[in-house]
């Protein structure tokens, strides 16, 4: 750590913990309903459950891409944050307005737009929180001695993550009119600019762990979110191809979705690459697994799965089916989980001093919540292509069909326990590492 | 070798190319002779139940239009498929479901009941009507009952 106030990160990433562990819990909630256990459905039915559930996905990474930038952002500007009191009011209002959200969902206080259920009014908090932490970032950033393009692709992605929530909250009487605009957000969140986050956040990682040069980790920095807005603009089309709107989208839709892996594709390549062009390497062993993972698990999770149902005629019979989660896990997992998770595990001990670089704990962390990962997501795949097979090709009862796919969700329920343990023994690393401290700053360099 | 600037210009490029047709894109889909909703048709009714689909999360388990949770059935085409099953009585039965008081679990899986007035579940009734009404591209050949039955003749 070279900057007292990048520790303002350790608490973004602390809430990001805390709230994975809630995620997961609610997954567990409906894993346990699809089985036939859904004795809380007084308290939380299934479609509390979903939206906590996904909420809590989106403001755990959301807080880690924070925190990531809080502790970038100084790093590459060269200086400190320009008010680390304000931070950590936006951190606690972040925090305030998540979990009001979330209790709210309990009484049905909520809008039933997957993915954006967070009440309107809520809405405007949620933006005034993040026009805070976009002025604290973009100032440091252009009040420091440089702006290198990883810290501009970061802020950047940040930026037009926040434009792009404004979309969502347009008022539209048809339904096809207002999903066509939530796809603006998320669409374009995560196949656009979070990549640009993810690309960022890789390519300081990458600088870091390998030592190339600069130049070049950030040539190849601009190729791949060249790729990624490329394909992922016109890409957003294979979200059109059923909700009915014109028949244009499945062309224009399944050309440049089709496309969208090749950003992914780069990613992984680049990555490795540079881990093996690399002269210097970094002790921390545990960032750099976590850093490698996310480039090549994102390139299966969006990538491979993406791609196996973005084709129109493909999408048609899978479409609103568990196909659809099966590829939304492993890709949020891989793309966005591992990123948030490489970069704490990279900076947390920058911020103790503790040194933990290659605990077996540490490791087997990273092993068993990426095995149970891909096996939740062979058992969601497993039943979704039964889910089509029976109910779109040979037109069975969706509850029937649902009985004979439960079989899966047992499966799935015992990976997500390989899984949760994996993600416990990461919260446990962490909290070894102890608090952040100013010592820190002499330890290092 | 491409250098660091060209890669810059590769990206604003395509980044304003594909932008800029996007939005064209998006302005043709929503022009009036390009419309497949039956925009005329969406009454106040239609409008209030949309309001109570959304205020309700009914997507939190079911889908429409294919989006949705995958926990509950497709309801794009649903009083179709309870016209067959319940001898034209869909539109009723739906009614039922959503104003009685204890949770509908014909099959094991239990929905949320929510009590509704007459009122608020036929406007609830309106809105699938006119849902079920869009041109989906062929995706109704996938999910509507009716057209199955036209393709196995
Ligand atoms: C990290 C990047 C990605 C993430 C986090 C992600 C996540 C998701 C999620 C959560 C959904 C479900 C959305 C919903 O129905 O509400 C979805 C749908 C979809 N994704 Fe992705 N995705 C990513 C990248 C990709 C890529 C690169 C492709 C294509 C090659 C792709 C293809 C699709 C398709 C076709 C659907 C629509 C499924 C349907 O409704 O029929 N995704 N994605
Ligand atoms: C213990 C672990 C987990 C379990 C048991 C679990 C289970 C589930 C279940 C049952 C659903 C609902 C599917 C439906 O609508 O029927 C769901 C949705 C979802 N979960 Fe998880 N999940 C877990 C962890 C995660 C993690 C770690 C992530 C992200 C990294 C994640 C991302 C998602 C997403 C994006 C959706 C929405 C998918 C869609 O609509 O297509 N889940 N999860
Ligand atoms: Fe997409």
């Amino acid at each position: 750590m070279k900057y007292k106030s990048q520790k303002v990160a350790y608490w973004f990433f602390a809430l990001s913990m805390l709230l994975l562990v809630l995620q997961i819990t609610y997954g567990f909630v409906m894993g346990f309903a699809r089985i036939g256990f859904d004795n809380l459905h007084e308290f939380i039915p299934f479609n509390t459950a979903r939206a906590v559930h996904t909420n809590l996905l989106v403001v755990w990474l959301l807080s880690g891409f924070m925190g990531a930038a809080y502790y970038i952002i100084p790093e590459e500007a060269q200086r400190e944050l320009v008010s680390v009191k304000l931070a950590y009011v936006q951190l606690i209002s972040l925090a305030l307005v998540g979990v009001t959200a979330i209790v709210g969902f309990h009484f049905n206080i909520w809008e039933g737009r997957k993915f954006l259920e967070i009440p309107r009014p809520l809405d405007y908090l949620v933006v005034v929180n993040v026009l805070l932490f976009l002025g604290l970032i973009l100032t440091t950033l252009f009040k420091g001695k440089r702006q290198t393009t990883t810290a501009l692709v970061l802020s950047m992605g940040l930026l037009f993550a926040a434009l792009l929530y404004l979309p969502g909250m347009l008022p539209f009487d048809s339904q096809v009119t207002d999903s066509f605009f939530r796809w603006w957000v998320v669409h374009l969140w995560v196949e656009g600019v979070w990549e640009l986050i993810m690309g960022g956040i890789l390519s300081f990682l990458l600088i870091k762990l390998t030592g190339v040069d600069r130049e070049v980790i950030e040539k190849w920095l601009y190729v791949i979110v060249g790729l990624t807005f490329l394909s992922g603009v016109l890409g957003t089309g294979h979200h059109y191809y059923y909700i009915g709107v014109n028949k244009i989208w499945l062309i224009v839709g399944g050309i440049f979705s089709a496309l969208e892996p090749l950003a992914f594709l780069a990613m992984a390549l680049f990555a490795v690459n540079m881990y093996r062009k690399g002269e210097k390497k970094h002790p921390n062993k545990l960032a750099l697994y976590w850093t490698l993972g996310a480039a090549i698990v994102s390139f299966v999770g969006a990538g491979l799965l993406g791609f196996a149902h973005t084709l129109p005629q493909t999408n048609i019979y899978t479409h609103g089916t568990l196909v659809t989660a099966m590829h939304g896990h492993l890709a949020f997992w891989g793309a966005y989980g591992m990123i948030v998770l490489a970069i704490i595990s990279y900076s947390l001990p920058n911020m103790t001093g503790r040194k933990l670089y290659d605990s077996s704990r540490g490791r087997m962390a990273f092993w068993l919540a990426n095995i149970g990962m891909v096996g939740m997501t062979v058992a969601f795949g497993v039943a979704g292509v039964a889910q089509v097979y029976l109910e779109r090709k040979f037109k069975m009862d969706f509850m029937l069909v649902q009985k004979e796919i439960a079989i899966h969700f047992v499966v799935l329920v015992l990976c997500a326990s390989i899984f949760a343990t994996g993600i416990i023994l990461y919260i446990i690393d962490f909290y070894k590492h102890g608090k952040p401290s100013d010592e820190a700053l002499e330890i290092n360099e | 070798m491409l250098s660091k600037k060209q890669a810059r210009a590769f990206f604003l490029g395509g980044t304003l190319v594909t932008f800029l047709i996007f939005i064209g894109l998006t302005i043709f889909s929503f022009s009036k002779e390009n419309d497949q909703t039956n925009r005329e048709n969406l009454t106040a009714e239609v409008v209030r139940g949309k309001e109570i689909w959304e205020s309700n999360n009914c997507m939190g388990c079911h889908t429409l239009l294919g989006e949705g949770a995958y926990y509950a059935p497709e309801l794009t085409k649903v009083i179709d498929r309870l016209n067959i099953r319940y001898d034209g009585n869909g539109e009723e039965v739906i009614k039922s479901i959503l104003m009685s008081p204890s949770p509908w679990q014909l099959n094991g899986r239990k929905m949320v009941a929510y009590g509704m007035t007459e009122q608020e579940a036929s406007d609830v009734v309106a809105f699938f009507n006119w849902i079920g009404k869009i041109d989906l591209n062929g995706f109704d050949r996938v999910i509507s009952p009716l057209a199955k039955e036209k393709i196995n003749k």
